[in-house]
């Protein structure tokens, strides 16, 4: 338990490094970025520019700016938009957050618990069709770009068959289910993967031809035995999960006129909107940390043969 | 009973032979050509279907795209007002979208015909919105994914190698170090380095590169560093050690050689990210600014109109798909010949 702590504390040491790093080099990049923040400055007289440095703070040394900075990064002040006069850049993103994270989470579930079903039957049925047509699921999902998928769903299922909606976020549920699908195309295929080779190596152990011994059916040992076995490696996968899921909202939210946080990053960063795109950077780079963090921790605590420090290998 | 058994003295001496002498001879024999790794793993690739296809293919679109530097069939940036949004016209081909031939208001009109576009002039997958011819840029923007392709390889292999190589043999406190600065540029996404890049620089190939310089070796060299430590400790290292050998020779000769099959497996799955990540980039207005084209930037051209001119969105799409599903294919197939303990 000390020493679980004395990881914790570790990691989230890096963590926070990790994090400052990103704020700082970011922070650097946009004060010595050329222009400047006003947007008529030729009409301008030198006075007027003085007291506008003043108010924005920017008569002050870089260093004492940077400290600024920093504290009101950690106050979760980002300071106001420059595509949304007088919009805090804060507020314009947790309005948008919702729909995020909704699609995020549909698609992680919708994925994993597809891939792993899938999964589970291509090693089942091994090298039998099954196993084929799983094992063609599967690359064609990691091969083809999310974003070609997504076009292909709005093709179908909206203009051809007109059966959903095409864009838009405004119909409830219906409207989420082909961005829901587009980004769940990825996690289906990787968790796919994952599951057949844990269970086929899981099938083959020893407690399960016991279990198969004592009598239970095919698909009971399958399921109460090998799929539990499986499903612990499963977890290494979340943290290249979450970031295919990040990339992935990007365009996904773009194609289908989400109001999201990744179309908002996308406008942002085509409106040179450094506000938005800094307090967007940091939060991805936040939410990427915080995931491998917790999917170490759970790793550790679901099979306890992993030493959570981590020996000298690996 | 008596008549089924034979009398062994109905035999002479000499239809009999000694066994032993051949017996020993046949256990002695090598029945199995002796292979090298290479030889061995090649072997076993070419019994994967898939993956000596998916190999052909990328060869042929390799030389067909980097061909096309000398022979293309137009000027992939000309532009050509007169000659916008022509369909697909191959020679001698009558099929309806392939024809020259447009659905115009429930008609067929020959779009060719309309533009004044000379008899011996084909447009084989049509022209784009600024009547540049589709198959050249296809092949231009193919190149660029390609160039992306080794990129990532060479990036792997120099960056990723020696820095995971330097960190697992040393050990230590440098492996300390250098493990705890991969662990800080791992949390970075590389989206957010590659927008970073776009605030200094022009966007482009330039800086598409440099973010992959940032973030794109780091699962390399934490595989390497892993296996590194794993062969540090074997006999025949300690061996090399003993007899005096440096380091440096150590890493290249006995450690090296040892672990190239990860290596290499590594590097073919990278390839397919890294055409992905330049392609996705292209795709939401991040990469290659026109006149240059890549499979990403036709894609995000073609989605414009894609009702209407379907054929600008599929060819992109198809091609990007197929060059995806090979490299991943031919992965799978690496990892499974040089690996096959780790085949599923």
């Amino acid at each position: 338990m000390k020493n679980f702590l004395k990881y914790l504390l570790k990691r989230i040491f890096f963590m926070l490094i990790t994090l400052w790093l990103i704020a700082t080099v970011t922070f650097f990049l946009m004060k010595f970025l050329p222009g400047s923040p006003y947007v008529n400055q030729e009409k301008l007289s030198p006075e007027q520019i003085a007291i506008l440095n003043k108010q924005a703070g920017l008569d002050r040394p870089v260093i004492e700016q940077y400290g600024i900075y920093l504290k009101n990064i950690v106050q979760g002040d980002f300071g106001t938009s420059f595509q949304f006069k007088n919009q805090p850049v804060a507020k314009l993103l947790v309005d948008r957050i919702g729909p995020s994270v909704q699609l995020g989470v549909q698609a992680i579930i919708l994925g994993t618990l597809m891939g792993i079903l899938l999964g589970v039957i291509a090693a089942m049925r091994q090298n039998t069709w099954v196993d084929t047509v799983a094992t063609l699921v599967a690359i064609l999902g990691r091969s083809i770009p999310n974003f070609v998928f997504a076009v292909l769903l709005q093709l179908l299922f909206a203009i051809k068959w007109q059966v959903l909606p095409i864009a838009k976020w405004d119909q409830g549920f219906i409207s989420t289910i082909l961005p829901t699908v587009a980004l769940a195309m990825s996690p289906l295929a990787d968790s796919a993967r994952f599951i057949r080779t844990e269970m086929v190596e899981v099938l083959g152990s020893d407690y399960i031809e016991l279990a198969r011994a004592k009598g239970l059916s095919y698909w009971q040992v399958a399921f109460k035995h090998g799929l539990r076995n499986s499903l612990i490696p499963l977890i290494t996968l979340l943290g290249p999960l979450a970031v295919s899921l990040m990339t992935g909202s990007l365009v996904v939210e773009n194609i289908f006129a989400i109001p999201g946080i990744g179309e908002q990053f996308v406008k942002s960063i085509l409106t040179n909107d450094y506000p938005t795109i800094m307090a967007v950077t940091l939060l991805f780079s936040t939410m990427l940390v915080v995931v491998i963090l917790i999917v170490d921790i759970l790793y550790g605590l679901v099979d306890p043969r992993i030493r959570v420090s981590g020996g000298s290998e690996t | 009973m008596e008549q089924t058994q034979l009398n062994v003295k109905q035999f002479s001496a000499d239809s009999f032979e000694p066994l032993i002498h051949a017996e020993r001879e046949s256990r002695e024999k090598i029945v199995a050509p002796s292979l090298t790794f290479l030889q061995d793993s090649w072997r076993r690739l070419k019994k994967n279907k898939g993956a000596v296809i998916s190999l052909f293919i990328l060869i042929a679109v390799a030389v067909i795209a980097f061909g096309s530097i000398w022979v293309s069939p137009h000027d992939p940036t000309k532009q050509n007002v007169k000659y916008i949004n022509l369909p697909p016209k191959i020679p001698g081909v009558s099929l309806d979208g392939f024809n020259g031939t447009a659905l115009i208001g429930g008609q067929r009109v020959d779009k060719y015909a309309q533009a004044n576009v000379p008899e011996q002039v084909h447009f084989y997958l049509g022209t784009d919105g600024l009547g540049r011819d589709l198959l050249s840029r296809l092949l231009m923007g193919t190149r660029v994914s390609l160039i992306i392709a080794i990129i990532a390889a060479l990036l792997d292999l120099s960056i990723g190698v020696t820095y995971g190589m330097i960190s697992g043999m040393k050990g230590g406190k440098v492996d300390n170090v250098m493990q705890r600065v991969l662990e800080v540029l791992s949390g970075i996404p590389n989206l957010v380095v590659m927008i970073l890049m776009l605030t200094i620089f022009e966007p482009g190939m330039t800086s598409i590169i440099l973010a992959m310089i940032v973030t794109g070796w780091i699962t390399m060299a934490r595989i390497v560093r892993a296996q590194a430590l794993k062969i540090k400790d074997q006999e025949y290292v300690m061996a090399a050690r003993t007899l005096g050998e440096s380091s440096s020779k150590i890493a290249l000769k006995h450690v090296l050689p040892n672990i190239s099959g990860v290596i290499i497996v590594q590097m073919m799955f990278s390839i397919p990210s890294a055409i992905f990540f330049e392609a996705f980039l292209g795709f939401i207005g991040l990469g290659l600014r026109p006149p240059a084209a890549s499979l990403g930037t036709l894609l995000n051209e073609g989605y414009k109109t894609f009702r209407f001119l379907p054929h600008l969105m599929w060819a992109p799409a198809i091609t990007l798909s197929v060059i995806m599903v090979c490299f991943n294919l031919l992965a799978d197939g690496l990892r499974d010949a040089f690996d096959p303990k780790m085949k599923d």
